[in-house]
Formats: C-alpha cells, sequence, structure tokens
C-alpha cells in the first residue's frame, strides 16, 4: 500500500512524543462490514441473526460434497451501490477466488473472495476532525464470505461450531493509510458507517459484529519511511478502535526506542487489560495459495446497470449536509448532527419543511434529541411525530405561545400526544399579547415594588427582574417582547 | 427366456414397451447378475437391490398405465462421485467413511425422473484419480476382458478397466447394467470405454450440471454416460444433460433430441485429423486403428483433412497442474470436522492432519501435494497461472481448427488395457493414459470413444471424435458410421459368473 | 526443480496431510520428476497470452435475493462424527 497523496507535513497536535523526540502513528483500515440481505451471498439460508446453531445453513453453507455457490445478486448490487457511494470505480469485470486455509468454522477449507480484481476500485472518504477536513483514500472494497463461528467455552477439551454466519456476505472495504490519529481512524469509520447506513448496504450494528475493523499501525518519525505494520484483529467498536491505536503506537514505540525491532504480525486487542498482544498461533505458515474459483465465473457488469443503481442511490450524507446549509442556513455544526443519521435528518426535514429551518433545527437537536437520549430511544421510537414538532414550531413562530410555554407543551405532547395547536387552545396556553391586560400586570408589579424601580432607573438591567415577575404573574402566557417595550415605557428607561 | 442382461439399452426400452418383459424381471435379471458376477470384478461397490426393486416396480405401474417415461424400468449402473439420496455415497474413499447425503445429484435426478432404475453404486477411483481403477479404497475392478495367450486361450491377467469410471465400464462390458453414469476429468469416461469395447461420451463442459456430484477438478469435470451402444449413449445423455440453476457453469440452452440425428451419416461433413496425436511409440495396431476410422469415414461421404493442433504436447502437463491444483482446494473440506472419517489426534492440527493422512490413499494425497505445492506463495505464476495460459492456446488451436473442419477423429488411448499393477508403480506412466482424451477437457468440449477393433490380444480398443461446443449431434452421428462399419464388441466369455 | 526435504514437510503441512519420514523421502523423488516433466510448459511463448479464467462462455448464473433454505441442523449435522444440540463438536480450538 502506498499512500494516496504526496506527504504533507505531520501535524504537531497528532505527534506522540517518546524519549527519543515526536512519532506520527499511520493507520489504515480493513472494515468488514455485512452485506444488507436477505440470503446469504452463495446460498439461499437466510442472514438472520441470533437463530438457532446451524438452523441458517444450506448444504452449501455446510460444505457437503459436490454442492456448488449461485452468487446472490442483490448482494452483488449492494457492493456496486457502496462503491457508487464511496465515488470509487467500479470494475465492470470483477473474479471471485478462493482463500484456502483450515479452521473449523470454514467448511470449504477455503473462503470465496476478491484478491486480483475486486468489485470496486479506488474511492475517497471525506472526514472532519474537529472542524478539520481530511480526505481518506478507500484502496478498494470486495465481497466475500463470512467464516462460522466456534464456542471454546462450551467443554474442556472441545470447541463447538455453528456455520449460521457461514457464508453471509461481507464487504471488505480497505483504507489507505492514510491517517494520522486515532480520532482520525475513528472519525473515518463513523463516517463510513453512516454512509453504509444511508446507502441501505449495511446496518453498521457492530454490537453484532456486522460492521468490525482490522486496524494496521505502524510508527515512524515524522517524514521518514513507512514503520512496520502490525494488524490488530477484529476491533469491533468505535471506541475499541481509537483505544487499540493509542495502545499500539505506545508499544511500537517503546520497542523502537528500547531498540528494538517491530515484527510484522497480527494482534488482538484485549479492551479488558488495554492491550494488544500478539496471535502468534494464527500466524504460523499463512499461504493462501489464492486462485480463481473455478466454480464460478468472472462477474460481468454492463455499464447501464451500475448507471441504474448509480441513478437511484439515495442522497448521501455530504450533499445533505451542504443542501441543509444552504436550504436551511444551519451551521456546519448543527447540519452535521442531523445527517449523522438518515432518520434524524428526515425527520428534521420533515419538521423543517416551510418553516424557520434554523429553529427547527434548535428544537430538533435540542429538545427533542436531548429528550431522546435520556430516555435512551432511537428516532424512530419517539413518541412525538415530526408534524407534531412542527405544528410547535409554527405556535412558536407565529407568537401564539412563548418558547417557555412551547417547552411545557412539548412535554405535554411528549407524555400525552395529541395536537399541539387543540392543546394549546384547549389549556389557555396561548400567550398574552392583550396590551391592556400587559399593562395591568405591569402596573400591579410597579406598584408591589417601589424600592425596586428606584433601583431599576438607577440600574436598567433591573428590567429583566421585572419582566420575570410579569411572566410569573402571568403564568408564562404573557409576550416578553410586549412586556419589556410596556416596562421601558413605564419605568422611563 | 433369453438373458435380458444382454440387451442393449435401446431393446430393453422397446422390449418393455412391447411387454415382452416387466420392468421387474429386467431388473431382477440384472440383481442375479451382479450376485453371481460383482465378486470377480468388483464394479460394483454398493448393489442397492431393494431400492432397485422398488423403482422397478413403480416403472411397471406406468408401463401398464402408458405413462412411460424415456428411460422407464431401464437399469442402470450409477457412479459413487454421484450423491445418492439417502445411501452411502464416498467417492470410493476411506475418508468419506459412511456418509449418507440427504440429497441427490441433478444428474441422477434427471435419470430418475425418466424413469430409470438404479441398481447400485458403482466402484472408481478414489476421488476419480487414476486411470486403472487402482486406487480405490474398495479395491481394484477387474476388466471382463482378457488377453489371449499366444497360446490361443485366454491368461489369467487381471485386466484394469481403465479408469477413474472403471466401475462404469465394467459394469456395462460385463452385462451388469444397461449404462451407467460416469464423468470425465481428463479422459475418465473414454478411456475406460475404449479399454473395455463400450461406448462413453463427455459432454461439452456446462452442459450437463456437477451439481451433487463429488468434485475433482471443477474446470474440468464433466458427467456422461457408459453405454453398449452409441444410440444407448444419445438416449442417456438426452436425459442427463440440460440447464441447473443450482451450478453457475451449468449452460441454459436446449437438449437435443440425440437419437434423432443418428441415422443422418457423414456425408460431406469435414473431418480432421490431428498430426500431433501421431506420437512417438504409437502401437502399429493403434496407428492402423485409425487408419481404418479415417477409411471408414471417408467411405461413408466425409472428407478428410490433415490439421494441426500445435499445443496438443503440452495440455497433459498443463493438466497435471491445472487438476491437481483445484482438486487441491475441492478435497480441503474433506477435513474429518462435519462428515467422514475422524482420526483424533492431540490438538486439531494432528487431528487434521491424521485424519487426512490416514482418510486419503497414496495417489490423491500425492496430487494434493502436488496441487498445493503448484498454488503456493512464489509459484503460483511459474505453474498454475502458466498452465491457465497454454490452456487458453490449446483452446484458441481448436477454434482455429473449426474454421476447417466439423468434426476430429483420433485414438482414444495409445494402447490396450494393461494388466493391474503394470503402470500403478510410475505416476507418470500412468498419467501419459490420458494423453488422447485430456486436451478436449482442457478446451472443454465434447469427446466420444466408440469402440473400433481389438488389439493382437484380443482386447477392444477406441477411437475418439472431437466436437465443437455444444455440438455433440455430430459425435453421435459420425460415431454411429464407425459403429456401423466396425461392429460391436462384446466380450467372448462370462468367466466371472459364478454358480 | 528439486524439491528438498523441508519444502515437502511445509506443503504437507499446508495441506494438513501427516507424513512420514520415510514418504517424505520418496515424495521429493515424485514431486522432483512431476516438477520436472511439467517444467516443458516453460518452451511455451505466453508473453501476451491471458490465462484462461472460464470454460463456459456464458455469463455468471445469479440467485434472487430470497431465502429458499435452511432449517434442516438435523440434516446438517446428521453425518457428523461428533455433534450436541446441532452443533458441529470439533478438537478443542486454540486461539
Amino acid at each position: 500500500m502506498s499512500s494516496s497523496k504526496s506527504e504533507a507535513a505531520a501535524k504537531p497536535s497528532n505527534l506522540i512524543s517518546g524519549d527519543t523526540g515526536d512519532w506520527e502513528v499511520v493507520i489504515g483500515l480493513e472494515v468488514h462490514a455485512q452485506v444488507a440481505s436477505n440470503a446469504k451471498l452463495f446460498s439461499g439460508a437466510s442472514t438472520e441473526y441470533g437463530a438457532e446453531p446451524n438452523s441458517h445453513v444450506s448444504l452449501v453453507d455446510a460444505a457437503m460434497p459436490g454442492m456448488l455457490p449461485v452468487i446472490n445478486r442483490e448482494c452483488v448490487a449492494q457492493a456496486i451501490r457502496t462503491g457508487l457511494g464511496l465515488n470509487a470505480q467500479v470494475n465492470l469485470k470483477s473474479i471471485f477466488d478462493r482463500k484456502n486455509y483450515f479452521y473449523p468454522d470454514l467448511p470449504q477449507g477455503y473462503q470465496i473472495s476478491q484478491y486480483k480484481q475486486p468489485v470496486v476500485g479506488e474511492g475517497k472518504i471525506e472526514i472532519d476532525v474537529d472542524g478539520e477536513a481530511l480526505t481518506v483514500g478507500v484502496e478498494r472494497l470486495h465481497l466475500e464470505q463470512d467464516a462460522g463461528k466456534s464456542l471454546h467455552d462450551q467443554h474442556p477439551d472441545y470447541s463447538y461450531v455453528d456455520l449460521n454466519r457461514s457464508g453471509v456476505a461481507l464487504m471488505e472495504i480497505v483504507s489507505k493509510p492514510d491517517m494520522r490519529s486515532a480520532k482520525q481512524a475513528q472519525a473515518y469509520v463513523t463516517k463510513l458507517r453512516t454512509i453504509l447506513r444511508y446507502l441501505g448496504t449495511c446496518d453498521g450494528d457492530m454490537e453484532k459484529g456486522n460492521l468490525r475493523a482490522d486496524v494496521n499501525v505502524s510508527v515512524r518519525k515524522p517524514g521518514t519511511e513507512l514503520g512496520t505494520r502490525c494488524e490488530i484483529k477484529n476491533v469491533n467498536s468505535i471506541r475499541f478502535i481509537g483505544q487499540a491505536i493509542e495502545v499500539e503506537a505506545r508499544r511500537q514505540i517503546e520497542i523502537i526506542e528500547d531498540g528494538g525491532k517491530i515484527d510484522q504480525e497480527t494482534r488482538l486487542f484485549d479492551p479488558a487489560r488495554g492491550e494488544t498482544r500478539s496471535m502468534r498461533s494464527k500466524e504460523e505458515a499463512h499461504d493462501y495459495r489464492y486462485f480463481p474459483d473455478p466454480d464460478l465465473l468472472p462477474l460481468e457488469l454492463k455499464q447501464d446497470y451500475v448507471d441504474g443503481l448509480q441513478q437511484h442511490l439515495p442522497e448521501l450524507p455530504d450533499e445533505k449536509r451542504s443542501r441543509f446549509m444552504k436550504d436551511f442556513g444551519l451551521s456546519a455544526y448543527d447540519a452535521n448532527v442531523l445527517v449523522a443519521e438518515r432518520p434524524s435528518a428526515d425527520y428534521f426535514e420533515q419538521v423543517a419543511q416551510g418553516r424557520d429551518g434554523k429553529l427547527a433545527a434548535n428544537w430538533v437537536i435540542n429538545e427533542l434529541f436531548g429528550r431522546l437520549n435520556k430516555e435512551g430511544k432511537d428516532i424512530a421510537a419517539s413518541p412525538m411525530s415530526a408534524d407534531q414538532l412542527g405544528s410547535i414550531v409554527d405556535l412558536i413562530s407565529s407568537n401564539a405561545i412563548s418558547g417557555k410555554i412551547a417547552k411545557d407543551l412539548f412535554e405535554i405532547v411528549w407524555s400525552e400526544g395529541g395536537d399541539p395547536a387543540t392543546i394549546v387552545e384547549a389549556r389557555g396556553m396561548k400567550q398574552v399579547t392583550d396590551t391592556g391586560a400587559l399593562e395591568k400586570a405591569v402596573d400591579d408589579i410597579i406598584a408591589a415594588n417601589p424600592d425596586k424601580v428606584e433601583q431599576a432607573k438607577a440600574k436598567p438591567s433591573m428590567l429583566g427582574w421585572f419582566v420575570g415577575q410579569v411572566m410569573k404573574g402571568t403564568g408564562g402566557k404573557a409576550n416578553p417582547a410586549a412586556v419589556n417595550e410596556i416596562l421601558k415605557q413605564k419605568l422611563g428607561i | 427366456m433369453t438373458d435380458l442382461t444382454k440387451l442393449t439399452l435401446s431393446q430393453a426400452r422397446d422390449g418393455l414397451v412391447a411387454k415382452k418383459f416387466s420392468a421387474r424381471e429386467l431388473t431382477d435379471s440384472f440383481l442375479t447378475a451382479i450376485d453371481k458376477g460383482n465378486a470377480a470384478l468388483n464394479a460394483y461397490v454398493l448393489p442397492t437391490p431393494e431400492h432397485a426393486r422398488a423403482q422397478a416396480d413403480e416403472s411397471d405401474k406406468r408401463l401398464k398405465s402408458g405413462n412411460a417415461r424415456p428411460l422407464e424400468g431401464l437399469p442402470l449402473g450409477n457412479k459413487d462421485l454421484f450423491c445418492t439420496n439417502g445411501i452411502r455415497t464416498t467417492a470410493c474413499s476411506k475418508i468419506l467413511g459412511n456418509f449418507v447425503p440427504a440429497y441427490e445429484s441433478t444428474v441422477g435426478q434427471n435419470l430418475w425422473n425418466a424413469g430409470g432404475v438404479m441398481l447400485g453404486k458403482l466402484n472408481n477411483d478414489e476421488f476419480a484419480m487414476g486411470s486403472s481403477n487402482e486406487t480405490s479404497a474398495f479395491g481394484n475392478v477387474v476388466s471382463p476382458w482378457r488377453r489371449i495367450g499366444k497360446n490361443g486361450k485366454p491368461s489369467t491377467d487381471k485386466l484394469v478397466p481403465g479408469g477413474s469410471s472403471g466401475g462404469s465400464s465394467a459394469a456395462v462390458a460385463a452385462d451388469l447394467c444397461l449404462a451407467a453414469t460416469a464423468t470425465d476429468t481428463g479422459g475418465s469416461i473414454r478411456q475406460p470405454a475404449a479399454l473395455t469395447g463400450t461406448v462413453g461420451i463427455k459432454p461439452t463442459y456446462g452442459r450437463c450440471s456437477r451439481w451433487g456430484i463429488v468434485a475433482f477438478a471443477s474446470s474440468l469435470d464433466q458427467a456422461g454416460p457408459i453405454t453398449k451402444t452409441v444410440r444407448d449413449a444419445a438416449m442417456m445423455l438426452k436425459v442427463m444433460a440440460g440447464h441447473d440453476a443450482k451450478d453457475s457453469t451449468s449452460v441454459d440452452m436446449p437438449v437435443p433430441d440425440y437419437e434423432a440425428v443418428l441415422g443422418k451419416g457423414v456425408k460431406g461433413l469435414r473431418v480432421g485429423v490431428p498430426n500431433e496425436y501421431r506420437v512417438d511409440g504409437m502401437s502399429a495396431e493403434v496407428q492402423k486403428l485409425w487408419d481404418d476410422g479415417i477409411a471408414w469415414l471417408k467411405a461413408a461421404g466425409a472428407t478428410i483433412h490433415d490439421i494441426s493442433l500445435p499445443h496438443t504436447k503440452y495440455a497433459l502437463p498443463a493438466y497435471y497442474i491445472v487438476a491437481p491444483a483445484e482438486a487441491s482446494s475441492n478435497l480441503a473440506r474433506y477435513d474429518g470436522m462435519r462428515y467422514g472419517l475422524r482420526v483424533n489426534g492431540s490438538n486439531l492440527t494432528e487431528t487434521y492432519e491424521q485424519t487426512r493422512a490416514e482418510g486419503f490413499g497414496k495417489e490423491v494425497r500425492r496430487r494434493i501435494l502436488i496441487g498445493t505445492y503448484v498454488l503456493s506463495a512464489g509459484y503460483y505464476d511459474a505453474y498454475y497461472l502458466k498452465a491457465q495460459k497454454v490452456r487458453t492456446l490449446i483452446k484458441r488451436d481448436f477454434d482455429d481448427a473449426w474454421n476447417t473442419v466439423d468434426v476430429m477423429l483420433t485414438p482414444t488411448t495409445p494402447s490396450p488395457a494393461f494388466a493391474a499393477g503394470e503402470k500403478s508403480g510410475d505416476p507418470l506412466a500412468m498419467y501419459l493414459e490420458d494423453i488422447f482424451t485430456v486436451t478436449v477437457n482442457m478446451a472443454g468440449l465434447p469427446g466420444i470413444s466408440v469402440p473400433a477393433g481389438l488389439s493382437s490380444q484380443g482386447t477392444p480398443l477406441g477411437l475418439q471424435l472431437i466436437g465443437k461446443p455444444f455440438d455433440e449431434e455430430t459425435l453421435f452421428r459420425t460415431a454411429q458410421v464407425i459403429e456401423d462399419a466396425a461392429g460391436r464388441f462384446a466380450v467372448p466369455d462370462r468367466w466371472w459368473i459364478k454358480g | 526443480m528439486q524439491v528438498d526435504e523441508a519444502t515437502v514437510r511445509r506443503i504437507a503441512r499446508l495441506a494438513r496431510i501427516r507424513i512420514s519420514d520415510e514418504e517424505a523421502q520418496s515424495l521429493q523423488g515424485e514431486l522432483s520428476g512431476i516438477l520436472d516433466w511439467v517444467a516443458q510448459l516453460d518452451d511455451v511463448d505466453t508473453v501476451s497470452v491471458e490465462p484462461m479464467t472460464r470454460v463456459a462462455a456464458h455469463a455468471l448464473t445469479m440467485r434472487e435475493d430470497v431465502i429458499t433454505d435452511g432449517n434442516i441442523a438435523g440434516i446438517v449435522t446428521a453425518n457428523a462424527p461428533l455433534s450436541e444440540d446441532h452443533f458441529f463438536v470439533v478438537p478443542k480450538v486454540v486461539e
């Protein structure tokens, strides 16, 4: 692997200081993303998670004698969609190869994968770390089979093998070694996950192992040649990816500074101990003997077919963010928050449609997301529909209710449901804008607090106290701007 | 009653339809012949008499009600490479142990759906690796043919029936079935057919589904029949062939009625005779056989053309890279984890290594090691990639030749049947058995072997016809002309029948 | 191509086939002989030749994304040397 662009000078904030000076960490990622599909890559068995042992297994998946693979059309389409979503080259001819090795959860004795000619070539992902934009190159994307699962804790002498995952389609997405900090690597995986979820090509569920990463880490003195890399296998959370990179970089720096040498090897991250350790046992005699799978023909695609998939691609987070900023006047920060998940963006867009975009964004981000987070709910499970929240925003915009009342109204709609406008009417929550009534309220407060009146005349910032009192006296329904005006007039300030 | 086992497939079909005998009577005749004869020949590794009788009874019902299917009630043998639902399938390897599939190969299912009756599972070289049926875990198959010694009497040397489909060729030649399934990766249908005086056709790659057939080398394997006559082969292939959505390499093309072309002759047909098949050391009798074939086709109105297939001599070495490479990977699934033999070691790796050392025979182990070697890091380009490039050139030779000829004629084997043990000590000598047949697999073409004469020792010799892709029809009508001219070659004496 | 004993052992290990000392010896000769024989391919000029990646000349067959198989755990494990509750039971895998 080589870096995709000419080397920029290392950024000081990304450097790790050691005994012999500063070090730069170089990171490349191989992400395995489970293709969202009903059936497996080469068989008609289900991909559903959590089934009874070996129940989602066909005779093909169990590698019975004479069984043959037939590729799932949708898995191919999903890989192409993903390639298009990563602005990548889609290869009109690709080849499936066999990667040969023995393991009890690999029934065929080989994994069908793509080695020399993958279905997708070079692409790129734009990431943003602390407000700084960075482009990470994608080397390739290929389709391959997942392996089964071995349980080691069932018996002292035996492992138990379940092939339910065996043959499920994976996309292996290989980045270029373009990342220079744990944060960048985390941002890359987060962004990739967002894109996959937008495309609907992978559900991104890292807890179920549907998205996992092999992390390649090396260190070097800034401006020097790439160091020897270690591959940390199967890291299954974004937090662990960050931790694994940091401890692995530290480990390598210490070895080199102690005069040692890094062995190119496969390592495992142990989150409990906060360390990586060698998987030398698996390393032994790796020689995968790749060759084209003679049970399959080359995968040949027509440009028309690829173009058709391109046309039906959904709007992706980067485009959506630009559009939100342009159409709704959102800040980059707010836009980023809103596009992170497609359902959130869709929800926001429904709320903002024909309304004040900024106000809508405030309510979606601060009130709705805040509340959902607090209750640990997903947006899909929100008790408040976008129409309901939109109606609240309308009531605020038309000055029918005050911001404070709006928060009360949000509570009522959240817990009781119902049409916000009707609730406002029925419960007398409408903002008081009638000048006569407000003047009376102001007069009452002035009359009751002559000392404060004197203070306010000397110190105009006391005005706020009077506004607060009037709001309190009206149960929050007074229009604060109108109250302000009347007070200024009456107090002569 | 005449001996029903002597009938050809088509004669038996006609006899059943004419109600001269019942399917049950026919099947019972064969079961009796197997009872009495199989011990000496070892053609069947698992006779399935109850299964056969049940199928025959069903056929009798259909025959009675006039609903006969194309192969209704016709007793067949099934090579043990074909998986059979509920019936032990081993590929004649110890490593499959007592494996009982829960599925039927597509080709097998096609035969049973057409009314065929399965008499049992036939012996073969282990995983179809061999040219003499001396590598089977169930022991050698003995050819029903015997050499005539200088004294004019049959020798007691046990001749090989060819391989890997040696059970199929022996059973058909010895009248232990009407016809048999077989597979051909480098010559495993045509060579045993040639050595036993039977007809064997390997169709175009993709014509028959490979689903449910134990794989040897996926890009070369094809199923086909071994039969007593050309017509019988046409009947069998018509039923065995056809598209199968479960095999990505199966071709979606209609299957012609091969029997319909049999009388059409070869008038005006351009027959190519490739120079490169005149190899050093070819015996005079094989040369004469070839000349006879040329003469018969010429007499029937064909034109004969000398052609060149320049890369012919490289086909066999390229084959012995490609086939073992694919086999080394295809046979990785036999690891003692999910089915078949497991020999426990003190850890997982030892279990793998002991299982595979004890489960695979010597020739299979040798080929797995060769295949592993040629695919291993640093050697892939020099061996496997090189061989696949040579394969492109071999195919190109044929593509060029089809501009000037319609079919090619060659001998099937360089020599007649040999005795067991004569070649088994020297792998290279054994590999040379495939020298004329293997190019056809490398290029994915159809090839048929037809009996054409007897050697000086009284054992059969075959001629091979090679056709254009999916032009099996031309092979059948040309083969029929040769069969008509040469006559049929039945074993003179049923010495193997006991009691 | 002379294959040495270390290579024979490495290949046998890759193929997961145990070989005895005696076999390691005899295989050296057999493999060397076969490799010498296939070395005649070196005489063929293949510089501008594409390797054969298909025998059949049609397009790759594809299946629809429909669940048509599975729920046969009993059948899948029926031939297993050792199984329990539809798991394949295999010698301990040491990570």
